[in-house]
């Protein structure tokens, strides 16, 4: 159970992310989850979106640079040590962590966390395992 | 003081007299032995035995530099390669550099041409000379070295680079002349100024070339150093440093017009101008056995100064080059060709076609950036991968063009779309 996460190339210049957020907006797309990856001159903008086709399209018609990766949505107990758990639990089984950021979003005591790891069934065997909750597309896009 | 009195101060008769009689010479050698100059003379009909005066050789084609890529490597050498004891290289206008090579005989003629003009630029036995130019292929450093020590001065072989030492040695070392391109030199006098060392240099004479420069920054080179500072130039293709050089009356370079013949072209054209005109210098080589040029295109663009030069030299003298009729940069002394760059990226897998050259100035030095429009998505979610990308880039351009470019990804579509001719550098370093 992945979710699909958009991620967008976008040059390092005042007002690029704005202009892209403002044609997500402009079409009625939410933004769910975000993180931006910056170097010098460029940054990879990582997003889950409330309608993922529809983003594609719109983005890709803009001319932007567009890329769709699985990733996992998991639910994070919202306590001291709550990641941590989960962390430790993937380096125990060797699973690389390749990014992870959080969403903007949250359910009453659990943070939601977006996982890209080198090894998704790995990792959500690994989640079932250890009762961390993973969510759908549908889920995530219901918070 | 003037090296070589015999010829510099000869009157133009004479000058005239030995140009012929050693073109002549050098185009029947250039027949007998390289088949792509016997061909060509063959189809025009043109027999050097037959001329009559200098002014027969317009009759003959240009050589242009895609004749040398072409000839790659050793094609258009003029003596076995047992008689080769140099070999250097520069720019092509592609992939391949374009190679040169010299005899033991040209090696000396080379040491004279740079002998004549330390000279004239006031250089003598007694001096210390700081050769920063870069030591390898290019043919600026080696060229000056052996002119430098024909004439009896201490040469210090430092090279290119490392500012700090750069000025340390030449406090240390007490050196009396600068060699560099002038753009650097300008870089290190404010690395001496910052270090606090200016009063302590001995610099007195600045030789200065590889790219051009403007009056304004020879002004503020002879202001900050305290020096006074002369241009020369030359181009790998004919020898290398050592054509032309300012005498220390700074109004034009002299031309060494016993083994370089010059001519002022209009380049779209071809046709020969009239003595004083602007245009684009054409030479060949009087004196240079292992591989003659004939009627080679400089593409830098300039006129003759045929009046007697206040110095006592009869030498015609060439303009500061106004620019080029090509569209060669020079960054950090180094000739690069927006052809070369389209080279290396092409075929490269995730970037488009389309590419911009951003050339600027910062602290004296060029900074040269390519940048690229990123089309493939696959690497877009790896920024190691995007990393990696622009890693190989870089590393294509810098075999091709011996100089680092950093290589900046941009949005598709976004860099200039040209319908007639592309124009893909945008040069600011004069703004």
């Amino acid at each position: 159970m992945y979710v699909k996460q958009i991620s967008v190339f976008l040059e390092n210049t005042t007002g690029t992310l704005a202009a892209m957020t403002g044609l997500l907006g402009k079409n009625g797309i939410d933004l769910i989850a975000m993180s931006i990856a910056d170097t010098e001159h460029y940054g990879i903008l990582r997003t889950i979106v409330s309608d993922t086709d529809k983003a594609v399209q719109v983005l890709k018609d803009a001319g932007y640079t567009v890329k769709l990766t699985d990733v996992l949505a998991v639910s994070v107990p919202d306590r001291p040590g709550g990641l941590n758990d989960v962390l430790e639990a993937l380096a125990d089984e060797e699973i690389g962590i390749n990014y992870v950021y959080s969403f903007v979003r949250s359910t009453g005591n659990h943070a939601m966390v977006i996982f890209r790891v080198n090894n998704l069934e790995a990792a959500e065997r690994l989640f079932a395992k250890h009762n961390v909750q993973v969510l759908s597309q549908e889920q995530v896009r219901g918070l | 003081m003037i090296w070589n009195p015999g010829i510099e101060q000869a009157d133009r008769e004479t000058i005239r007299a030995v140009q012929f009689e050693r073109l002549k010479k050098i185009l029947i050698h250039a027949r007998d032995n390289v088949p792509f100059y016997r061909d060509r003379m063959a189809a025009s009909g043109f027999v050097p035995e037959e001329m009559t005066c200098l002014e027969d050789i317009q009759k003959l084609d240009f050589t242009v530099k895609t004749d040398l890529r072409d000839n790659y490597p050793y094609g258009l050498f003029a003596v076995p390669m047992d008689d080769i004891v140099r070999v250097h290289a520069s720019s092509g206008t592609t992939g391949k550099p374009i190679v040169v090579g010299y005899t033991k005989e040209d090696l000396e003629t080379w040491s004279e041409c740079i002998a004549r003009i330390v000279t004239g630029a006031g250089a003598s036995k007694g001096d210390i000379a700081q050769v920063a130019f870069g030591y390898g292929l290019f043919t600026g450093a080696f060229g000056l070295h052996y002119g430098l020590e024909k004439i009896g001065a201490a040469v210090v072989p430092i090279s290119s680079g490392n500012t700090a030492r750069q000025i340390q040695i030449m406090e240390d070392f007490g050196a009396t002349v600068l060699v560099a391109t002038p753009s650097y030199a300008l870089y290190l006098a404010e690395t001496a100024e910052k270090a606090g060392v200016m009063d302590k240099l001995k610099l007195r004479i600045g030789l200065f070339g590889a790219e051009p420069s403007t009056e304004a920054m020879r002004e503020e080179l002879e202001r900050r150093f305290g020096i006074i500072a002369t241009e020369n130039y030359g181009l790998s293709e004919v020898m290398g440093p050592g054509v032309a050089g300012e005498c220390t009356c700074k109004k034009g370079m002299h031309i060494n017009e016993d083994f370089f013949y010059c001519e002022i072209i209009n380049p779209e054209t071809g046709e020969v101008l009239p003595e004083g005109e602007q245009g684009e210098l054409v030479i060949t080589t009087l004196s240079k056995y292992a591989m003659p040029m004939i009627r080679y295109r400089t593409r830098d663009i300039t006129r003759l100064l045929t009046e007697k030069c206040e110095c006592g030299r009869t030498t015609y003298r060439m303009e500061k080059c106004k620019g080029r009729s090509d569209d060669m940069l020079i960054i950090r002394g180094v000739n690069v060709f927006p052809s070369q760059i389209e080279t290396a990226l092409l075929g490269v897998q995730g970037i488009g076609p389309h590419y911009e050259i951003i050339v600027t100035r910062e602290n004296y030095t060029d900074k040269i950036e390519v940048r690229v429009e990123l089309t493939d998505e696959e690497n877009l979610d790896n920024f190691a991968e995007l990393e990696r990308l622009r890693n190989y880039i870089g590393n294509r351009i810098r075999t091709i063009c011996q100089l680092d470019m950093p290589i900046r990804f941009v949005s598709p579509n976004t860099l200039k779309r040209f319908e007639g001719k592309a124009r893909r550098v945008v040069d600011l370093r004069n703004q």
